[in-house]
């Protein structure tokens, strides 16, 4: 019978196995999703255990909880606002020293506080002996040891937790880190005047408040901030202690601190911690002797990636071609089941096909996501963006965004969701915003098409070329947005490379159900509902056979009779079976996409785009390749034309567009919002309508900008 | 005015006092190890190093540099880290001999 709800928090560093200790208390009863207001993680799972109800909360990872980034933010405000009743600090028993300085700070924090000695069976074989008993008495906690991929000591661990949320646990005591007669004078002084009002000792410890202002902590002079009168004397009374303290220790007094506590660490070690002739032999190191060899480094990660992408589409092209079935299938049914209409219409055209093409992603997600854990848990990705890092820092971004955004390439959804692997939100939020610039597989038909057309024997360097502008553009934005919206100083790159590990299959399979689960549920909406909009633009009014006769109809007219002869004939000796031409492609001109079409159209005129072309390029909104099919039905080539079809080639270039217009379509396909699957994983992975609406707003812009620049600069040139 | 206050305190401050003998971190090559003399640079930027274990009076050694040259990946308090060799230059080290390492 359940009792009570315990809220138990996971702390610890990244790496120290925090996730796959989670992940074996909560198994897959795990909800995923964001800490308010910013694109960390959150995840957490309820679990019964010994007639209690667990609420089990996986903070960030972090290395402290200093306030710098925003998943110490995150943490730290769980940690002092929510009061979890139990805080479990996940640390690796074989990198103990650095592990336990967050143990320091949650001590300070005065949380109820248990230790998990992670990876115990790593530091054994390293020859580190631990004193647990002795750690816990020094430190006033509960030491518990766990092997975390081998599902040992989690029972005993959340008995534990049982315990200590009840208070029956003997060795939970209340430490202060001892910092020494100077420091100890100006804490003891900072937190007398904090108890001159005894509302704020009932919110926070003294103690840690009093720490934390003598070290300049922002977050916590803000809070103390709020407080007032008493506030401004408490502040006052800290500033007072740091300048003391600067003139005595000729130092900033938060490193003085950070000093002390690494001392205290230090005199702990030497108490619990016995190295028996540690082992020399270090497989890890031996293993990145390869991996990251001068020479060899580059080419195997260069291998890895293709091997990754090669697995990935070549798989993947098996259950897309089912899922393409599939729907086509479901469609075709429902289409002969129900008597026609706009119902039936709106079922096979909107939401069929608006499903079919969230799906249809499905298999390369899951499989990207299952090489993406597979690099991340075994240690390589830390070892990717080592080898990157110098040829990203030249945009200002970190070398763990080579992946993601190497990824675009084949698909920028799954690229998107894989910024996730980037720690800090800045570098996080700019990869993601240079991402869609990564010219992704579904652009590749309308470069195709249009290369193909105009391009003759350049074709393949047309396409090339277009490549390098994104990669281009990509660099340039970088620069511009670093400077403009990501200002100061970025965070150092302190990364730890962690030693290879095996990683378990469940964990892998966890992480990719994750990220497919994401992708289903939370974006699958937008795009449904967008396909469903750019369905109704396209199918209604319904009987409006050709537009009303304002000024865009006119030119549409004069346009009909100007170019009808040469793609109808050529529609009719082709024979072609799709039987739309000219009936549809007055229809599709009559509806509301038409209308836009011709709405907008002097808009991109200056970019050379008829009113046809403004239509596709709205229409390929929902994804890329609709752009092609589009103007197959508006060049009554035909719905189902492909860019390698010769009637629609004809039929552009009857059009009256010029090799130039072309290229500019072609750079403005590029740079605009790639569809709305992306849309929606900017929404969901940036967690802000803000930043989505912002990038849609500098791709259109940015498109629109360099297609002028292209068509007239172009034209002044004389080439078109 | 500077009053010593403990021993660990002497004894970092008896490191400082040789300042003309430190060399950047960025300057060792690899295999070369020495202790923290001094981190230099932005409040933050110290302050994340030292919590990351770069504390003064701390053995490090320079594992490797990355294919293009930078980062640096080092060895400290017993785990493997990289840093910017921009950044590493702001870790000012006093060398060990190979005979004392």
């Amino acid at each position: 019978v359940t009792r009570e709800t315990i809220t138990v928090a996971l702390a610890g560093n990244p790496n120290s196995g925090k996730t796959t200790v989670f992940n074996h208390i909560t198994g897959t009863r795990q909800h995923v999703g964001n800490w308010p207001g910013v694109t960390v993680e959150k995840k957490e799972g309820i679990i019964q255990h010994n007639g209690y109800r667990l609420r089990v909360v996986d903070l960030p990872g972090t290395y402290s909880l200093t306030a710098y980034s925003v998943e110490e933010i995150v943490a730290r405000r769980f940690l002092v606002d929510e009061k979890p009743d139990v805080v479990v600090d996940i640390v690796d028993a074989s990198n103990l020293e650095r592990n336990l300085y967050l143990a320091t700070q949650l001590i300070e924090l005065g949380v109820k506080l248990i230790l998990a000695l992670n990876m115990a069976d790593v530091a054994e074989a390293r020859g580190h002996h631990i004193d647990a008993d002795k750690l816990g008495a020094l430190l006033g906690v509960p030491v518990v040891f766990t092997v975390g991929t081998r599902n040992q000591g989690i029972k005993e661990l959340l008995n534990k937790v049982v315990e200590v949320a009840e208070d029956r646990e003997t060795s939970s005591r209340h430490i202060h880190i001892a910092y020494g007669g100077e420091l100890e004078k100006e804490i003891k002084k900072i937190q007398d005047v904090i108890w001159q009002d005894p509302s704020i000792g009932k919110r926070y410890s003294t103690r840690w408040l009093a720490v934390k202002l003598l070290e300049n902590d922002g977050a916590a002079r803000e809070r103390v901030g709020t407080l007032g009168e008493i506030g401004g004397r408490i502040l006052a009374q800290a500033e007072a202690g740091r300048a003391r303290l600067g003139e005595i220790y000729q130092d900033d007094t938060e490193m003085v601190l950070t000093d002390q506590r690494y001392g205290f660490i230090g005199g702990a070690l030497k108490e619990v911690l016995r190295v028996s002739a540690e082992t020399k032999f270090d497989v890890s190191r031996q293993v990145d002797l390869i991996l990251t060899n001068r020479l060899l480094g580059i080419p195997i990660f260069i291998f890895f990636i293709w091997a990754m992408f090669q697995l990935t589409f070549t798989l993947g092209a098996y259950p897309m071609a089912w899922i393409d079935a599939g729907v086509g299938w479901i469609g075709g049914l429902a289409a002969s089941a129900l008597p026609a209409g706009v119902f039936r219409d709106l079922l096979v055209n909107g939401v069929i096909a608006g499903v079919g093409s969230v799906i249809i992603f499905l298999p390369n997600i899951l499989l990207l996501f299952f090489f993406i854990a597979l690099f991340e848990d075994t240690g390589y990705l830390a070892r990717a963006a080592f080898i990157m890092d110098r040829v990203m820092h030249v945009i200002g971004l970190h070398g763990k965004s080579f992946i993601p955004l190497l990824m675009g390439f084949g698909c920028n959804v799954p690229a998107i969701m894989a910024a996730r692997t980037l720690e800090s939100e800045r570098d996080r939020i700019l990869t993601i915003l240079i991402n869609p610039l990564m010219s992704c597989s579904a652009r590749l038909p309308v470069y195709v098409l249009l290369a193909g057309t105009f391009f003759g024997a350049s074709a393949g360097n047309a396409i090339f070329s277009i490549y390098g502008l994104g990669i281009a553009l990509a660099i340039a934005m970088g620069k511009l947005f670093r400077v403009s919206l990501f200002r100061g100083d970025s965070a150092p790159f302190v990364m730890e490379l962690p030693p290879y590990r095996v990683p378990t299959l469940k964990s892998l399979l966890i992480h990719m159900w994750d990220r497919s689960g994401i992708f289903l549920r939370k974006m699958g909406r937008v795009i449904l509902i967008g396909s469903v909009v750019v369905w109704f633009l396209g199918a209604f009014p319904r009987h409006a056979v050709v537009p009303p006769a304002a000024a865009p109809g006119r030119i549409s007219a004069g346009e009909l009779a100007a170019d009808s002869p040469a793609p109808r004939p050529g529609a009719q000796r082709s024979g072609h079976g799709g039987g739309v031409s000219e009936e549809e492609r007055l229809r599709l001109e009559g509806s509301y996409l038409g209308r836009l079409g011709h709405l907008i159209e002097p808009v991109f005129a200056p970019l050379g785009f008829d009113w046809r072309t403004s239509v596709a390029v709205i229409s390929g909104f929902v994804a890329k390749e609709i752009v092609v099919s589009t103007l197959g039905v508006l060049h009554a080539a035909g719905a189902d034309v492909n860019e390698e079809s010769e009637v629609l080639r004809r039929a552009l270039r009857a059009s009256g567009m010029t090799p130039l217009g072309a290229y500019a379509l072609m750079a403005f396909v590029l740079t605009y919002v790639p569809c709305l699957a992306t849309v929606g994983a900017i929404r969901r992975e940036t967690n802000s309508w803000k930043w989505t609406a912002f990038s849609i707003t500098y791709s259109l812009t940015l498109a629109w900008v360099v297609a002028f620049v292209i068509f007239q600069g172009g034209r002044l040139l004389g080439l078109g | 005015m500077r009053r010593l206050l403990d021993k660990e305190l002497l004894l970092k401050s008896s490191v400082s006092l040789r300042e003309g003998a430190m060399i950047p971190l960025s300057q060792f090559k690899e295999g070369e190890r020495g202790v923290i003399v001094k981190v230099q640079g932005a409040g933050a930027f110290r302050k994340r190093l030292q919590e990351m274990g770069f504390i003064r009076g701390t053995e490090v050694s320079v594992e490797k540099y990355a294919p293009l040259r930078d980062p640096v990946e080092l060895i400290v308090k017993g785990y493997h880290v990289s840093l910017r060799v921009e950044e590493a230059a702001r870790v000012l080290m006093e060398k060990q001999e190979e005979e004392g390492a």
